[in-house]
């Protein structure tokens, strides 16, 4: 079976994000840019089925500026066989993303979308749900685990209160929380290796799906800042504060 | 404008989410219906409508609606939709897992998480996990909207909505619930709890876990929480981490054992109004973040804490 992943290009997870003094967005000039750390990991998830011979094929879709070519590229050195990128200059918000994608399931066929449950710089958790919805397919969102047998496949979930299973019949959309593995760092000879696979060009025009944004984003602020306390001396010491403070 | 909450709820009772999301619902208008989908859950629906505020209680009663499946409750839902402008969820697991595929279907951009309703269309929600707020405006007639519930209080009692019953349509049966395994407690719902102890990796062993952070827990009353570290080592359950893709918590007291506050983990707990650090690294970054440091080991400062409260 053929597994796609979609893979979104984000800041990176350690880097401290600034708010533009304009207040028009954060600052992303000069900054880090990664994969999405969730889509690692539906990335490792997808290279595991193909290594346990489950998967025959893994393609990775990354939407975004030419520079997602680098995240593409990262998700083949982990193993994915080949890359499509949809060049947009502009960013695209969940609905669009999800109609994009599902342009690409048509074209593709996979039995399986395995992707990131939230991105996080917009932390939407949105994509998953409605590329399913869009396409009619089950969802299992929050992914711990993930075996298929057959024409299914059996997904627990992190959900409140502890973990549910679900089986869901394929093709189905399936979104990686952050216990369903480790993703590995991809070697040397394998990154040699990805620059070599092969990446498909395409721009959001060649899908012909509207994208127009829903959305208007009026300011990006700052949330207020919670300043530093004391340091007390010891319990006792921490006892009295919170009493004083009435929070026991 | 006509907003209609999808509750989440045990069967019996309508979780504390929900009264929370109800406030944010009435912030758009005053015409706020619930729908309890379930399956036997008159119960949940009986409570919902005793939510101040609630015009009308929609319960879906159906076998398929058991385990809040998101396909079920979607095929609950989309044909409401005629008759809302909004439809809002918690932003709770169940609601994340739910709303996007609602949103999908009305051809909907979904708003995930609001902490402030400035208009009809305009709010306000945490992006790159709390470090900077956007205010968005959408120009989708319908909304879609998913409420951080740690930013609105509780709508309280005091309601008698009349209950309606409405059909539960078939859903595909695509999505089959196998089984769940929930974590049993006695403790306060950490979601919601007035005062959180969490531990982090410095805790070392679920052993460990069990016999530090939980019994300062009970002691003071607590829910338990745990880093994404703790959790990913097995000392917690996953359904205790706090963060930006775990809990968002704002208790009175959070006390954060052996956690160097990673910005992850503060995007979790940082609203909170006491927060108590307990870490030997006097350069943690928790300690940014904390009204009251603790400089020292866990392993004796707890305890001698645990005297101290008596
Ligand atoms: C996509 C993504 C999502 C994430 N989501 C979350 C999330 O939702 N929640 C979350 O928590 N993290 C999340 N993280 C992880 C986060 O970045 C940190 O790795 C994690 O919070 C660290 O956990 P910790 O503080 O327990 O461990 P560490 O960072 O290892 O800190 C342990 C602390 O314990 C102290 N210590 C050690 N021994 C003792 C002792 N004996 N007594 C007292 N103190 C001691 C140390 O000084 C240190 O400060 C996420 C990361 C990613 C990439
Ligand atoms: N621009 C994009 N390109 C490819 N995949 C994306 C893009 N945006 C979101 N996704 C996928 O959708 C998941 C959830 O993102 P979100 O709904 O934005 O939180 C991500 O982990 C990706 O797998």
């Amino acid at each position: 079976m053929k597994v796609l992943v979609p893979v979104k290009r984000v800041i990176d997870y350690n880097v401290k994000v600034r708010v533009k003094p304009d207040n028009t967005g954060v600052d992303l000039a000069n900054v880090k840019m990664s994969m999405n750390p969730f889509c690692e990991i539906a990335v490792e998830e997808a290279v595991r089925l193909k290594e346990k011979g489950v998967a025959t094929e893994v393609v990775v879709v990354s939407i975004g500026p030419q520079q997602a070519q680098e995240t593409i590229r990262t998700a083949l050195a982990m193993g994915a066989d080949r890359g499509i990128l949809i060049q947009s200059e502009t960013d695209i918000e969940p609905l669009g993303i999800a109609k994009l994608l599902a342009a690409v399931v048509a074209e593709e066929g996979p039995s399986m979308v395995l992707m990131g449950k939230q991105a996080i710089d917009g932390d939407n958790n949105a994509t998953g749900q409605m590329l399913a919805a869009l396409l009619g397919w089950p969802q299992a969102t929050f992914a711990s685990e993930v075996a298929v047998d057959g024409a299914s496949a059996s997904v627990t979930r992190e959900v409140d209160g502890g973990l549910q299973t679900l089986s869901v019949a394929l093709p189905a959309v399936v979104t990686a929380d952050l216990r369903l593995n480790e993703p590995r760092f991809a070697s040397l000879p394998n990154i040699m290796k990805a620059k070599k696979k092969p990446i498909d060009m395409k721009t959001t025009a060649d899908y012909g799906v509207d994208v127009a944004p829903r959305l208007t984003v009026l300011k990006v602020t700052e949330p207020p800042k919670r300043s530093a306390g004391i340091k007390v001396e010891d319990a006792a010491t921490l006892v009295a504060k919170l009493k004083e403070a009435g929070v026991i | 404008m006509a907003v209609l909450v999808v509750a989440e709820h045990d069967g019996a009772s309508v979780k504390d989410a929900t009264n929370k999301t109800v406030t944010a619902a009435l912030a758009l208008s005053g015409d706020v219906d619930v729908l309890v989908a379930g399956s036997g859950a008159a119960g949940a629906a009986a409570a919902a409508g005793a939510i101040a505020g609630v015009r009308r209680v929609l319960h879906a009663d159906g076998a398929a609606l058991g385990h809040g499946v998101a396909e079920a409750v979607e095929a609950a839902v989309v044909p409401l939709m005629a008759g809302y402008d909004a439809v809002l969820f918690a932003a709770t697991a169940g609601g994340k897992n739910i709303a996007p595929r609602i949103a999908a279907r009305l051809d909907v951009s979904p708003i995930s998480e609001i902490i402030e309703v400035i208009d009809g269309n305009t709010f306000v929600r945490p992006i790159y996990a709390g470090n900077a707020l956007e205010t968005i405006q959408t120009s989708d007639a319908k909304k879609v909207i998913t409420v951080r519930t740690t930013a609105f209080a509780a709508a309280g009692a005091g309601g008698s909505a009349p209950v309606e019953a409405v059909a539960a349509a078939d859903a595909a049966a695509s999505a089959q619930f196998v089984k769940e395994e929930m974590v049993k407690s006695d403790r306060p719902e950490l979601a919601g709890a007035k005062r959180v102890v969490s531990g982090g990796r410095a805790v070392g062993s679920a052993e460990e876990f069990n016999a530090v952070i939980e019994p300062l827990a009970d002691r003071l009353g607590a829910a338990v929480g745990a880093s994404r570290a703790a959790v990913d080592a097995g000392y917690a359950p996953n359904d205790y981490q706090v963060g930006q893709t775990g809990k968002v918590v704002a208790p009175e007291l959070y006390v954060a054992v052996g956690i160097s506050g990673a910005i992850q983990h503060l995007a979790g707990m940082k609203d909170s109004k006491i927060i108590v650090a307990i870490n030997k690294d006097a350069d943690a970054p928790i300690f940014q973040v904390a009204d009251f440091g603790l400089v020292a080991d866990y392993k004796t400062a707890v305890p001698e804490l645990m005297a101290a409260l008596g």
